[in-house]
């Protein structure tokens, strides 16, 4: 509760809801005792006064009533109301999901239908043809309002129980001999009070403005009672003479609404982080750097060169540094490979070089990464697009996620070679065929026209591939590449990433927590562990005579190391 | 495809046949006689036992709904007392009106509110995007008959720019450009808070998907940002945002009542609300009736596309 209440307070936006929901609260638990006038006493000769005038503060209406004393008590009916039907939906709705998603089964396809029919109705209409039947009159609109938003909370907590009812603490209350009634009110319910608070709490704004709408419509509150709906209403006959008539009322429900809104998005926000709404972050098309980046003076004319690379994560005055001064080279037509367990910096070091690491939370402080003259870290997004996916171009791990799921292969491989250079369109798919048969797949012209969910784990990396290799880059980053592949389809990615790196001389930059793979491919390793470097050499090396304690624990761990060394002595 | 479109209708037969049932059970929940409710009462006796019997009232409860729905698929809603004309008729002439209004409004909140959606994802953390979202709470919580009201008093009372009721001027006008001006305010004023929706669950739908790991490599491959985010992202949040598109519908025909009140506008909302004042029953229930059985079709429709927009789902 407290850490609720914490998180109401921080978030500024439900902070200000609360406070209008405490006027609104203080306003309704004064009103009977300020000494207002009457507000239903008629006083023609002051009709339409103008308020500030005269005895009365927000000026009279059409009957000379007070409005100021009418909308105080009109607020107190239409929270009342309001408050009351969402009450009625709370219970009843929730009632029906329980009751749905606890039993399932013939409950829950014929109460589940019924809810579906009740949604079938735009909303509106459905509470109409209520009122038609009970008759004007703000009980039967509130009966009306209640009866419509059931749905809502039926389906929420319908869903909720049903997962509940096959959980195992449920199965183990059933089988201790517990009763239904006691299994459902002492296990289920207390943990679907969340899902029912989130649910009442946004939904009770909506519910006030529809209950103040029929009464707008005259088919709600009757004179001479009248909550905030039927003053409008009301005030809308003298709308444009005498418009303060309408205008405070009006801006009254706004008010309200408004508040109800903005508290209720923060209890949602606060109960239920999965459903808060922007508090996702997007992350940016080029990682940012720290504020006041120095760049490097150096210049160097290497093939790519890593220096002091530091990026840090920063997250609500939290930061981590995931990789420390890293320094890396690369020379053309070589493999270097980065080896080291999850987390150890790998993939914020591949991803760093062309700025792809999600930012926020990521941020770059400090380094210099030279390509052929350039640093990488002081160019400018278009610059850095023109290079990405023609220069240096990456293959990610798991190919399931990193492809598009919506768009043909084909097409997305088609796209990063239009995106480089003019081609026309035959041309291009021949182009598109031929690096389908450069990844070894055997019937290009039936696999362009597939989706990603059509093709196998292995099939779809090679998709990976064939984009990356498109534009005949200079370095691939294949950021663990074979992980999510099963070890025979790995042995062939492999194969097909070695015969295109010497056909291609193609620089590699790869990466993985597998020393027997690395050993097949790689000319150099280096070893990283807790966002360091802590070992650069020769593969060779490396796997035969570790200097580091670090790397030879790793080799240890490795489970065929004893081949490796094999193929290495022989 | 196809299949699937034929399977989805035939789970929609339940869904309507549910709806007619619901509208003919309200209506026959009426306390009291239905014929003194639908004659008032200043009907005699004789009157009642007379419209009791056209009614087929003295029949039993299913029987008589059997009759009730064989009429409707006939086209039959019967006669609105009031107006003393066949019900259908009264009805399609007027849905005509509504569906020119809250198709307007469903055209201004999926467009307005998609690409501000969008934009506001693409820009997060800027203060275009805090203005937005700001925008947004204001937008759901203002009661859309308020702020017609308050758009009269701007834009017809102050600036006497726009006509404040009805659809066609009284005298002369009657074409494209009339309607339009009739339109402007009306369309606007009900597409406020469904466009308020729109734009904050295509953001949050948006933000989501800019996560994604697929957004990482489309930017590896060194596509422009417009063609990351209105492509590759756009491309898989429409699917998400369809079903949203789909309530907003029913949100528009829903506000479309309180502002057919407020602007006069000649449509099904302000048919019902006065039908209701008269207790003219026949009327209320085929108007009811209708609207809910063309939303219905609506939804299919939404679903459909769905269908279309996705292979994953073609293929389950």
């Amino acid at each position: 509760m407290n850490v609720l209440f914490s998180k109401i307070i921080k978030n500024k936006l439900a902070l200000l809801g609360g406070i209008i929901l405490f006027i609104l609260l203080l306003l309704i638990i004064t009103t009977p005792f300020l000494n207002l006038s009457d507000p239903n006493a008629i006083n023609t000769s002051d009709r339409f006064s103008l308020p500030f005038t005269s005895n009365y503060l927000l000026g009279a209406d059409h009957l000379g009533r007070d409005i100021l004393s009418r909308v105080m008590w009109g607020t107190r009916l239409s929270l009342a109301v309001g408050f009351s039907a969402a009450l009625i939906a709370a219970i009843l709705g929730s009632f029906i999901g329980i009751i749905a998603g606890y039993f399932g089964g013939f409950f829950d396809n014929i109460l589940m239908r019924s809810v579906d029919v009740l949604m079938a109705f735009p909303y509106v209409l459905l509470a109409l043809a209520i009122v038609a039947v009970m008759g004007p009159g703000l009980f039967n609109s509130l009966i009306a309002v209640a009866i419509v938003n059931i749905p809502f909370f039926a389906r929420n907590v319908r869903g909720i129980s049903l997962a509940y009812a096959k959980s195992d603490f449920m199965i183990a209350a059933k089988i201790s001999g517990r009763s239904t009634f006691s299994c459902i009110i002492f296990e289920l319910l207390p943990n679907l009070i969340p899902t029912i608070i989130v649910a009442f709490s946004t939904t009770i704004g909506w519910m006030i403005l529809e209950t103040a709408g029929l009464s707008f419509l005259g088919l709600g509150s009757q004179p001479p009672q009248a909550d905030l709906g039927s003053m409008l209403g009301e005030g809308r006959a003298s709308l444009i003479v005498h418009s303060h008539n309408s205008l405070i009322p009006g801006l009254m429900i706004l008010f309200i609404v408004m508040g109800f809104n903005l508290f209720g998005d923060g209890i949602r926000d606060a109960l239920d982080p999965k459903l808060s709404q922007g508090k996702l972050g997007r992350s940016k098309a080029l990682t940012d750097l720290k504020k006041n980046f120095v760049f490097s003076e150096r210049c160097s004319k290497s093939f790519l060169e890593v220096n002091d690379l530091t990026t840090k994560f920063i997250r609500n005055n939290y930061e981590i540094e995931a990789i420390k001064k890293v320094n890396l080279s690369l020379q053309k037509g070589e493999c270097l490979a980065i080896v080291g367990e999850s987390g150890s910096g790998k993939s914020v070091t591949a991803l760093s070089i062309t700025r792809l690491v999600a930012s926020p939370p990521g941020i770059i402080t400090e380094g210099f990464i030279n390509y052929k003259g350039t640093d990488l870290l002081n160019i400018n997004l278009q610059t850095m697009q023109d290079i990405r996916g023609k220069k240096i171009s990456y293959i990610f791990q798991d190919p399931q996620s990193t492809l598009h799921p919506l768009q043909k292969v084909g097409s997305q491989i088609s796209e990063i070679v239009i995106n480089h250079k003019i081609i026309n369109k035959v041309k291009l798919n021949k182009e598109v065929l031929e690096l389908l048969r450069n990844v070894k797949i055997k019937d290009p012209e039936r696999v362009v026209n597939l989706y990603p969910h059509q093709l196998s784990g292995g099939m779809r990396q090679r998709i990976g591939i064939a984009m990356a290799i498109a534009n005949k880059p200079d370095i691939i980053i294949a950021d663990e590449p074979t992980t999510a592949l099963d070890v025979t389809v790995q042995a062939k990615i492999l194969s097909i990433i070695n015969d295109l790196k010497r056909e291609l001389n193609l620089s590699i930059i790869f990466i993985s927590h597998d020393l027997n793979v690395v050993s097949k491919i790689s000319d150099n390793i280096a070893v990283m562990f807790n966002g360091e470097i802590v070992e650069f050499g020769k593969t060779k090396k490396i796997l035969n005579n570790p200097n580091n304690q670090y790397t030879k624990k790793l080799i240890k761990s490795s489970p065929k190391l004893s081949l490796v060394k094999k193929k290495y002595n022989a | 495809m196809f299949y699937y479109l034929f399977k989805r209708i035939l789970y929609a037969v339940p869904v309507l046949l549910g709806v007619t049932f619901a509208v003919f059970l309200i209506i026959s929940l009426i306390p009291g006689d239905p014929a003194t409710a639908i004659l008032g009462s200043y009907a005699t006796p004789e009157n009642i036992e007379n419209l009791n019997r056209q009614l087929g009232l003295d029949k039993p409860f299913f029987q008589r709904y059997l009759k009730w729905v064989v009429n409707i698929l006939q086209g039959d809603f019967g006669t609105s007392y009031s107006l003393n004309r066949p019900v259908i008729d009264e009805v399609v002439e007027r849905f005509q009106a509504t569906l020119i209004l809250s198709g307007s409004s469903f055209l201004i909140c999926s467009i307005i509110g998609i690409f501000f959606g969008i934009i506001s994802s693409a820009l997060q953390y800027s203060f275009f995007d805090k203005i937005i979202t700001f925008s947004v709470i204001l937008g759901i919580s203002i009661p859309s008959f308020f702020l017609g009201m308050m758009m009269i008093l701007l834009f017809t009372v102050e600036l006497k720019l726009l006509p404040a009721s009805g659809m066609y001027s009284l005298y002369g006008g009657g074409d494209l450009i009339d309607l339009l001006k009739h339109l402007i305010m009306p369309s606007t004023a009900l597409a406020i808070v469904s466009t308020g929706v729109v734009v904050r669950l295509s953001r949050s739908i948006m933000l989501e998907i800019l996560r994604l790991d697929f957004i990482r490599t489309a930017r590896s491959k060194g596509l422009k940002e417009y063609r990351v985010i209105f492509i590759h992202a756009f491309r898989l949040a429409i699917v998400s945002i369809l079903p949203i598109l789909g309530l907003q519908a029913g949100f528009v025909l829903s506000g479309a009542v309180y502002i057919e009140i407020v602007f006069q506008w000649p449509g099904v909302g302000r048919m019902l609300v006065d039908s209701i004042l008269t207790r003219d029953i026949m009327l209320v229930q085929g108007g009811v009736l209708f609207v809910a059985l063309c939303y219905v079709i609506f939804n299919i429709v939404v679903d459909f596309l769905q269908l279309i927009l996705d292979p994953r789902i073609r293929e389950e």
